[in-house]
């Protein structure tokens, strides 16, 4: 497949250089081409992308080969239906002046760019909204340059108070000075948090509001960015995987397997089958905690305490089951480049079995109490819709896309793992309103039932970890007992796995949709650099999107039924 | 901290049982208000869940107003952007108060060393009691719930805990 999308993508650019990256077309674009490529990529039909992925730069500073510029910006692109990753990156001289904007293409460049411009200092020509995103207002220079000393710290005084932001969008929905000052009309502006019950974490939501309906909204992230990608570039790969936990903390093992398939699809690694097996059985329970997590927070939000306390106790339970398995009830940190941290435990599927039916039997009861339930009904049909081309637009992914009808799965779109060979659904919702966001995530749980319940029957024996030394630690009795096996860990532990250089994307279907990883390495055992693309981020980005027009209460479970997670969110 | 009855009073054998009862009503009706920002609010989640069941220790009236409660429980990273808003909340709470820094980011920075995480709230507000783990388990919160009432037991409403505390952002 992608030979042909490399001919076909080199024979509608023929300026630019064409080259294939593990599943990605790369294209090395001149920054004056760079509108008109992203454009065609864009609009033409036989490229139609209409997912932005991810946009990031790169700072060469202290690359071995280093190129003729300091930073190249790359913007990932994805035709989902035909499963065609694009990469177009391009140059930047001067990161004052920088490279034009993909704000007018795709609603997830706002945010996407306003990141690379806060960590890397890259000027986005034409953007709206170029201001800082992750770190606070009050911060001096780029953290992710390369001459950004890490422990540099920055103190802050005070909040930002967004009035400007908040007012530059009134006057773009039509409400504009003369009308805030009519006596007749009283604008209130509320803010929720960044400390508020309702956010989940730390996330502020100001709201400018006409009675309870809101008119206009604005959001601030970044209160949790606690440097996980700076940190990473100072770490050997497999040091970086307790730092995964952290990002999604809901459903950390799917972060860790996503972490590693991407390193190890780098490196050309086939993993045994029965890590493979395990990794979808781990990663399917997971995705149930995960939305078991949402569901009973979005419960609690609801004003049903009862549905909490009915999914919350499974989760509960499966969590000492998991500590069972990895020594911890949250941050499993269980796999390792080349393979798995153990095998499961002797009476590990009567175990999961056990916890699977009460999970059932939990969202059963859970359903009971709201499938025909008037009053919920009420509150979620038709509220905070956002249609299935505009979330596509702001990079939304996950069952929150889903839910508005677009049926994009990486497990079903470019299958990894053999997932295409599982029986299962992909549930899609119709409305894409708050009910359809809440009920996705119980098909969801039912659906990765479905497919742990097959992987645990045709789960193989066998290894789990492959044999080659050079990345999977050697057994103990070697590293005791023969010189071969003690160079082996001791270069394994302090220099870590060495990956071919050079740049690579590697997505993965999690719980909130698609979790990718944009490494570059310099051949070294550390990542010369580690961009994360969380789904979360971009759900955020389409918030004011869905909560415009809506009432202030609907705000609050519209935010509980995307599942904003802060650890993946701000980074 | 102060009742206002002790400046007639002074340290007398009055005040001194007062203390007793005082604390006493303290210890076992602490009302929290969970500035939770990351992994450790899920473990809090859990130790207030029915499993773990904070209410046995008196602490389940959990309050998301900060001028409600008197125990702040700092569950997770507190990063620089954050730390002007923590320090709002803790200065918005009614005296007597005490903090729980949960989990080692919010005791120390934890994993995190780098520009953008405070290194420990206790450069920010005054700590009382340091929970290890990262996360820690339910029953961790639990015992410093329980440490800081036998903590409470030994205080009086003669005097002031922090008073001379001065943080980054002092």
């Amino acid at each position: 497949m992608n030979t042909t999308a490399l001919e076909k993508i080199q024979a509608a650019f023929p300026d630019a250089t064409c080259k294939i990256a593990l599943d990605s077309v790369v294209l090395d674009v001149l920054p004056e081409d760079l509108e008109k490529t992203l454009s065609r990529l864009k609009k033409d039909e036989e490229f139609n992308c209409g997912l932005l992925v991810d946009v990031t730069a790169i700072d060469y500073l202290d690359y071995p080969q280093k190129p003729k510029t300091r930073f190249t910006v790359v913007y990932t692109l994805r035709n989902w239906e035909k499963a065609l990753l694009v990469q177009v990156r391009t140059p930047v001289a001067d990161p004052e002046v920088g490279v034009p904007t993909a704000t007018h293409l795709w609603g997830a460049a706002l945010w996407g760019e306003r990141e690379v411009y806060d960590q890397y200092g890259i000027h986005f020509e034409g953007h709206p909204d170029l201001r800082r995103i992750l770190n606070h207002w009050q911060f001096k220079g780029h953290p992710l340059r390369k001459d950004y000393p890490i422990e540099k710290r920055q103190i802050c005084y005070e909040t930002d108070s967004m009035e400007k932001e908040i007012r530059a969008r009134l006057d773009k929905k039509g409400v504009d000075d003369e009308t805030l000052n009519d006596i007749n009309t009283e604008v209130m502006f509320l803010n929720l948090g960044p400390s508020h019950p309702a956010t989940h974490g730390a996330i502020r939501i100001l709201t400018a509001l006409d009675g309870e309906t809101i008119i206009a909204n604005v959001n601030e992230i970044g209160y949790l960015h606690r440097g996980f990608e700076k940190n990473s570039e100072k770490m050997t790969y497999n040091q970086i995987i307790p730092m995964t936990d952290r990002l999604n903390y809901c459903s950390s093992m799917m972060n860790n397997i996503a972490y590693v398939k991407a390193i190890e699809s780098w490196m050309g690694i086939t993993i045994t089958q029965r890590a493979q097996f395990m990794r979808v059985v781990l990663s399917e329970f997971y995705r149930v905690l995960d939305h078991l997590v949402c569901l009973s927070a979005a419960f609690v939000d609801i004003g049903g305490l009862t549905g909490y306390w009915y999914l919350y106790n499974e989760k509960e339970a499966a969590y000492d089951f998991i500590s069972r398995l990895c020594g911890a009830r949250l941050t499993s940190t269980f796999t390792r480049v080349g393979g798995m941290y153990r095998d499961f435990y002797d009476g590990w599927q009567k175990d999961l079995e056990f916890h699977i039916k009460s999970i059932e039997k939990g969202i059963d009861d859970a359903l009971t109490l709201i499938a025909t339930n008037r009053i919920l009904h009420d509150r979620t049909q038709g509220v905070c819709v956002i249609s299935g081309a505009t979330a596509l637009n702001y990079g939304v992914t996950g069952p929150c896309l889903r839910a508005s009808g677009v049926p994009y799965d990486l497990r079903k779109d470019a299958p990894y793992y053999n997932y295409e060979s599982f029986d299962f659904e992909v549930p899609v919702g119709s409305t894409g309103d708050v009910y359809d966001r809440f009920m996705i995530r119980f098909f969801e749980i039912k659906e990765s039932i479905k497919i742990i319940r097959q992987a645990m029957k045709n789960i193989p024996g066998g290894p789990i970890n492959i044999a080659d030394n050079q990345v999977i630690l050697p057994a103990k009795d070697d590293v005791y007992n023969n010189i071969e096996g003690l160079a082996n860990h001791f270069k394994l532990v302090i220099e870590g796995v060495k990956t071919p250089p050079g740049e690579w994307y590697d997505a993965f279907e999690a719980a909130n949709g698609e979790l990718g990883f944009h490494f570059v390495s310099d051949g070294s055992g550390k990542p010369y650099k580690l961009k994360v693309r969380p789904p979360c981020f971009y759900t955020m980005g389409s918030f004011h999107k869905m909560v415009e027009g809506s009432m202030i209460a609907d705000a609050v479970i519209n935010l509980s039924c995307i599942n904003i997670i802060g650890g993946e969110l701000d980074r | 901290m102060a009742l206002g009855l002790e400046s007639n009073l002074g340290d007398t054998v009055i005040t001194t049982n007062l203390d007793f009862v005082v604390n006493w009503g303290r210890q076992y009706s602490l009302w929290p208000f969970i500035y939770g920002t990351a992994c450790c609010a899920i473990e809090f989640m859990s130790a207030a869940a029915s499993q773990h069941d904070v209410s046995r220790f008196g602490a389940e009236v959990v309050r998301f107003s900060p001028r409600q409660a008197d125990l702040l429980l700092v569950c997770g990273t507190i990063t620089y952007k954050q730390a002007p808003v923590l320090k709002r909340i803790y200065e918005q709470m009614p005296d007597p108060k005490w903090v729980l820094a949960v989990g080692a980011c919010a005791s120390s920075g934890g994993i995190y060393n780098n520009y953008c995480t405070v290194q420990g709230i206790d450069t920010i507000i005054p700590v009382d009691i340091y929970v290890s783990g990262c996360p820690p388990r339910p029953e961790t919160i639990l015992d410093a719930l329980i440490r800081l009432q036998d903590q409470i037991k030994g205080e009086s409403v003669l005097k002031d805990r922090h008073k001379d505390f001065k943080g980054i952002l002092d």
